[in-house]
């Protein structure tokens, strides 16, 4: 780990500030930056602990959606009153990911932020053009099992790895962030990018903004939901593919559906000209099937990580197909 | 002879480190000051510095559990923390849970079931294990299973660590304290 100095912010103007400086970073609960200090690959000269801001409530809207504060822990979120009983689908996603102890530390707006953990990005001794601008990419004739397989670029096939962001689109949440000019609010499906030529920016937040709040619309979609998460072991490990499938339905007419995939891409998929193919439909496996082959349709392999394709279509089917009976079921 | 960590970072020092701060922790019980870098790890601070080395350090990169100790009451991997952020808070480790020389239920539990061979991983199990009964989500074997799946044991003794918390599970009606 390089050297560095240590501030701690005594509120979000002066938090907003103190990151603006060459070289500094904000640090909540840490599991990821930490990591990847320790690794070489983030070596910021100060941080700024944002950890004692007052964004760590959750709050309930106006118009029947909830607030998130960016310093809520995955852990008190996850098992929140409202977001289990309103939300069960971000409830899942987010006790789908890490472990007890990392969900108690990480943060709603760490999660967001979180990097990528393809091994090369990781490894300082290995070429990426995500950690070395230009560098080339170890992944795309390595070995990448764990990498993308949709919207990838010549430059770059790492995958965002959080289940909690794969809820989030589906539930088209709003993410709240405060820079140096004030307040702006970033739709969920905006907020990370596809690598293009510039992988090394994960997201459109500026360096010098914060995120306040991740805020959820009203509709919560906890009659009819799945999320199923797809991996190498029963827990504690990243998706290979992962599926947050949200249904509005009509006994069994689809009035609107949602589909996030995670595992497949440098941030949460959706397609939304697939998912309109069940608007108005009456749920059965014929169209979810149809619905998985429009997703997959544009899909490439780089060898090791092919296998995801076939995985992506069938964990789409089955996560529908889990949406739809558990209404009955109940 | 006096083997007190001396301050290799004065000001002005050739090494051109920053200063270091003085935090205080409460360690089981005892509030502690602490003379650290700002980017000594928690696990560190309670090994080097506090010289409590029950707290394990396996592969420091919040994989293995074996930092697991508890924070304010939570459970959390102590390699991932930095100690600086932590100033003022109470942190509870292996060497605080027995209480008058009685061992604390799930250490005795650990005991009574076998439930680790070479005990690398005991001290990160036993606290995520306190942390999970506070949490009050595991009602099952396979809950308690999924919730501990953040302490690996490398011996296998995986079996036996259920059976040691389901025990204590029992006997508490899932309200032990730390």
């Amino acid at each position: 780990m390089n050297s560095f100095s240590y501030t701690r912010a005594a509120d979000v103007a002066a938090a907003v500030r103190e990151v603006a400086a060459d070289g500094a970073a904000f640090i909540a609960g840490g599991t990821n930056l930490i990591d990847l200090m320790k690794e070489n690959v983030s070596k910021p000269s100060r941080l700024v602990d944002i950890t004692r801001l007052p964004l760590n409530r959750i709050e309930e809207l106006a118009d029947g959606g909830l607030r998130l504060g960016a310093l809520v822990t995955n852990s008190d979120t996850a098992y929140h009153a409202l977001v289990e009983r309103r939300y069960p689908i971000l409830s899942r996603a987010i006790l789908a990911g890490a472990s007890a102890q990392l969900r108690n530390m990480a943060t709603n707006g760490g999660n967001l932020l979180q990097r990528t953990r393809c091994y090369y990005f990781y490894d300082v001794a290995t070429p990426c053009n995500k950690r070395d601008p230009g560098a080339g990419c170890s992944a795309i004739n390595g070995f990448n099992r764990i990498h993308a397989i949709l919207g990838t670029s010549d430059q770059c096939i790492a995958v965002h790895p959080s289940d909690m962001c794969v809820a989030l689109a589906a539930l088209e949440a709003v993410i709240h962030v405060t820079g140096k000019d004030g307040d702006r609010t970033i739709p969920f499906a905006e907020f990370h990018r596809l690598p293009g030529d510039t992988p090394q920016i994960d997201t459109n937040l500026a360096k010098d903004e914060i995120i306040t709040s991740i805020d959820l619309p009203a509709k919560g979609f906890a009659d009819h939901y799945a999320y199923l998460k797809v991996r190498d072991r029963a827990s504690y490990a990243f998706a290979l593919v992962s599926v947050a499938a949200a249904l509005d339905m009509d006994g069994d007419t689809i009035r609107e559906t949602r589909l996030a995939l995670g595992g497949v891409a440098h941030k949460p998929w959706r397609n939304p000209d697939a998912e309109a193919m069940l608007n108005g439909i009456t749920a059965t496996r014929d169209h979810f099937e149809a619905v998985a082959e429009t997703i997959v349709r544009g899909a490439h392999g780089f060898g090791h990580n092919t296998f995801k394709i076939e995985l992506a279509r069938r964990a789409v089917i089955r996560a529908l197909q889990h949406a739809v009976r558990m209404g009955k079921s109940a | 002879m006096d083997s007190a960590p001396t301050n290799r970072v004065a000001t002005g020092a050739p090494t051109g480190l920053p200063p270091t701060s003085t935090i205080t922790l409460v360690i089981n019980g005892k509030p502690t000051k602490l003379d650290l870098a700002p980017w000594t790890t928690l696990l560190d601070a309670l090994r080097e510095y506090a010289h409590l080395t029950g707290t394990k350090k396996g592969c420091d990169h919040g994989q293995c559990g074996a930092c697991t100790v508890l924070v304010d009451g939570r459970r959390i991997n102590s390699c991932l923390t930095l100690a600086i952020m932590k100033d003022g808070a109470s942190v509870t480790t292996i060497e605080g849970l027995a209480e008058n020389g009685v061992l604390h239920p799930l250490q005795q539990a650990f005991l009574d079931h076998d439930a680790f061979q070479c005990g690398y991983c005991t001290p990160g199990q036993i606290c995520s294990a306190i942390g999970l009964m506070h949490e009050g989500r595991a009602h099952t074997s396979d809950e308690i299973r999924e919730l501990m799946s953040g302490n690996i044991c490398r011996c296998g003794a995986y079996v036996n660590i259920v059976a040691a918390i389901e025990q204590v599970m029992e006997a508490a009606k899932g309200s032990v304290k730390p």
